[in-house]
């Protein structure tokens, strides 16, 4: 009705005015005196007493508590976390990749009598500046030894240090994504919380059969 | 009197905010009136198109994100139906019924972007725009639940989806479908009965269906002359056949119009969702790679497949040689096309409509230029 529209538009906004704020804080987010104490973990007397500075600050509305990221497991678009040993220098993901930013190096190694040619690998580079993080080098990974990651945090000044080299994959924390790898949902891992120190847990179990499947797919709806 | 005017020619962009991208118009003004518009664009040309020929078929799913960069689902099904088409594939159900939620919700996640910068143009600074990206937010973390990326989704595969969702999708879905209509709820309480939007909306740009029909405009702006047509119900892809849902249309054709039906479109898009919930069946989400290897070699010929985008029809022409690449790609982009009324709209309007006629468009410059 013409002439009640306006005042029922400030009736939503005043809704909206009074709702709680969605806005993500990060990387930290300001406590009172009550959040300051919850995160030293004592109650807020045992604070006042215990820490007069701190909770001074916090009175005065200046005390921060870091605040994690809020992401789904699966999130891809962070850094990538590589298992070494599971690595074949098969070199699928350099061939999978659509801005061909993986470089690999491979020399023939050893001769094992039983387990055919083995290749040693020397060069593993991934140019992270260049990535727009699609995941298809996850994805054709045969051997799961590649996976999205879920550290962030690696701003460089030079464009040169965005190349990811074969030992700084290696050194960095395994926080493998759930991102293609099925395995690491069933099993509950979270990367933002734990990490996988043995290879061997992030390869893939065996396939499950159609009636577990579906067995699943039902519970899940 | 009449006071005696001169016409002014200004360059309204290519870096302006209400140009929702990097677009310039070269306007002539006589006075408030408005005497003559040259589009001008191309800034944001990539060559996807180009960049097409030298990627395999699966990698340009990659390519296609970055099109239309606010309805990426869309594009990835538009040109993922291409693909099954032109190397025969048969997809699973359950990637089907996956990929159509996934973009039944980037429908809605768009066209609530059209209406909040539309609001925005009017000079609603702020409020509406906030809240219905407020809503699309939820719908990204939906799809980073789905896929892990939040934008350029590379959901989609050849056959299927790459992964099945997790299970806390499911009951996350069920709260943001609850959340989408009540957000729509409140959008049409501020929006839908505001004098100031009537006012400045109503009987603005006027188009007549019979020059759409012939500019081949299609979507919401064909919609809201009153044309029925829907590709979804006109010729069905995936299984929208198996779905009812109802065609709003509205008559009046002027810059409202276009407004409400993409509003009850998003409506209509929560309704397809829930019987999508419904349908779902278990098994896998893409075909083996036995019948579907990665690399994938069609035979020589070429495609045409089409689905109804968020901003009109979106086809995708693939023309195969036989090898692991396509020959050429051709994008059937509903923003340029829509885009060619522009003149008719705002010749002879007033300044002040100019922007709100050219939110109306919803256009995408990502589509635009490619
Ligand atoms: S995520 Fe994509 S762009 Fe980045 S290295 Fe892997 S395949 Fe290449
Ligand atoms: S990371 Fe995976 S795909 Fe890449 S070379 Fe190693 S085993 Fe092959």
């Amino acid at each position: 009705m013409i002439g009640l529209g306006l005042p029922r538009g400030f009736v939503v906004t005043l809704k909206n005015f009074i709702r709680p704020p969605v806005t993500e804080q990060y990387p930290d987010r300001h406590v009172g005196l009550l959040g300051a104490a919850k995160e030293a973990g004592m109650n807020p007397f045992q604070f006042l007493v215990k820490k007069p500075a701190d909770s001074l600050k916090a009175i005065a509305g200046l005390a921060t508590v870091p605040v994690a990221v809020k992401q789904s497991a699966r999130f891809r678009g962070n850094e990538f976390t590589y298992f070494e040993d599971r690595c074949t220098a098969c070199a699928s993901c350099a061939k999978y990749c659509p801005l061909g930013i993986i470089e690999i190096v491979s020399v023939p190694g050893k001769i094992d009598a039983q387990e055919g040619e083995s290749y040693k690998l020397e060069v593993f580079d991934i140019d992270i500046g260049r990535c727009m993080f699609c995941g298809l080098c996850v994805e054709a990974c045969p051997y799961d030894a590649l996976h999205m990651g879920t550290n962030f945090e690696r701003s460089k000044y030079v464009r040169d240090e965005l190349v990811i080299s074969k030992e700084e994959l290696f050194d960095a924390p395994k926080r493998p994504s759930a991102f293609y790898r099925p395995q690491f949902e069933e099993n509950n891992f979270d990367p933002f919380k734990e990490t996988i120190e043995d290879f061997h847990d992030a390869g893939r179990h065996e396939k499950k059969t159609y009636d577990e499947l579906k067995k699943k797919w039902v519970d899940e709806r | 009197m009449a006071i005696k005017t001169q016409p002014v020619t200004v360059n309204l962009g290519p870096q302006h905010p209400s140009t929702h991208g990097v677009f310039r118009m070269r306007v002539m003004f006589d006075g408030e009136e408005i005497v003559d518009v040259e589009p001008v664009f191309g800034y944001l040309h990539r060559g996807s198109e180009k960049l097409a020929e030298e990627r395999t078929y699966t990698q340009i799913v990659t390519l296609t994100d970055r099109m239309d960069y606010v309805s990426s689902m869309l594009n990835n099904q538009a040109y993922i139906l291409a693909v099954e088409k032109l190397a025969g594939i048969e997809p699973s159900p359950r990637g089907v019924w996956l990929r159509m939620i996934a973009s039944e919700l980037q429908r809605i996640a768009s066209h609530l972007v059209a209406t909040g910068f539309l609001l925005q143009d009017l000079g609603a600074l702020g409020t509406p725009l906030i809240y219905a990206m407020r809503e699309r937010e939820n719908i990204l973390d939906l799809f980073e639940m789905l896929c892990g990326a939040r934008i350029t989704n590379s959901y989609l595969r050849p056959g299927g989806v790459f992964m099945d969702a997790p299970a806390e999708f499911w009951p996350a879905l069920d709260r943001g479908l609850d959340d989408i209509v009540n957000t729509i709820d409140e959008l049409e309480t501020y929006l839908s009965g505001n004098e100031i939007v009537f006012s400045r909306t109503k009987g603005t740009a006027v188009l007549p269906p019979e020059l759409l029909i012939n500019a081949s405009v299609t979507g919401p702006m064909l919609r809201a002359s009153g044309v029925d047509w829907d590709l979804r119900h006109r010729a069905p892809y995936d299984y929208y056949d198996k779905i009812s849902f109802e065609r709003k249309l509205h008559t009046a054709s002027d810059n409202y119009a276009r407004y409400w039906v993409r509003v009850q479109e998003a409506r209509e898009s929560v309704k397809i969702i829930r019987q999508c919930i419904e349908q779902i069946e278990p098994g896998e989400v893409r075909p083996s790679f036995d019948d579907v290897p990665r690399l994938i070699r069609p035979p020589a010929g070429d495609a045409y497949a089409a689905i109804e985008g968020s901003k009109g029809e979106l086809g995708f022409y693939l023309v195969s040689d036989g090898g692991i690449a396509p020959y050429r790609m051709h994008v059937r982009a509903s923003s340029l096309i829509n885009l060619t009324l522009l003149r008719d709209m705002l010749i002879g309007g007033q300044f002040g409509d100019l922007f709100v006629t050219f939110g109306s468009v919803d256009l995408n410059m990502g589509e635009v230029d490619r």
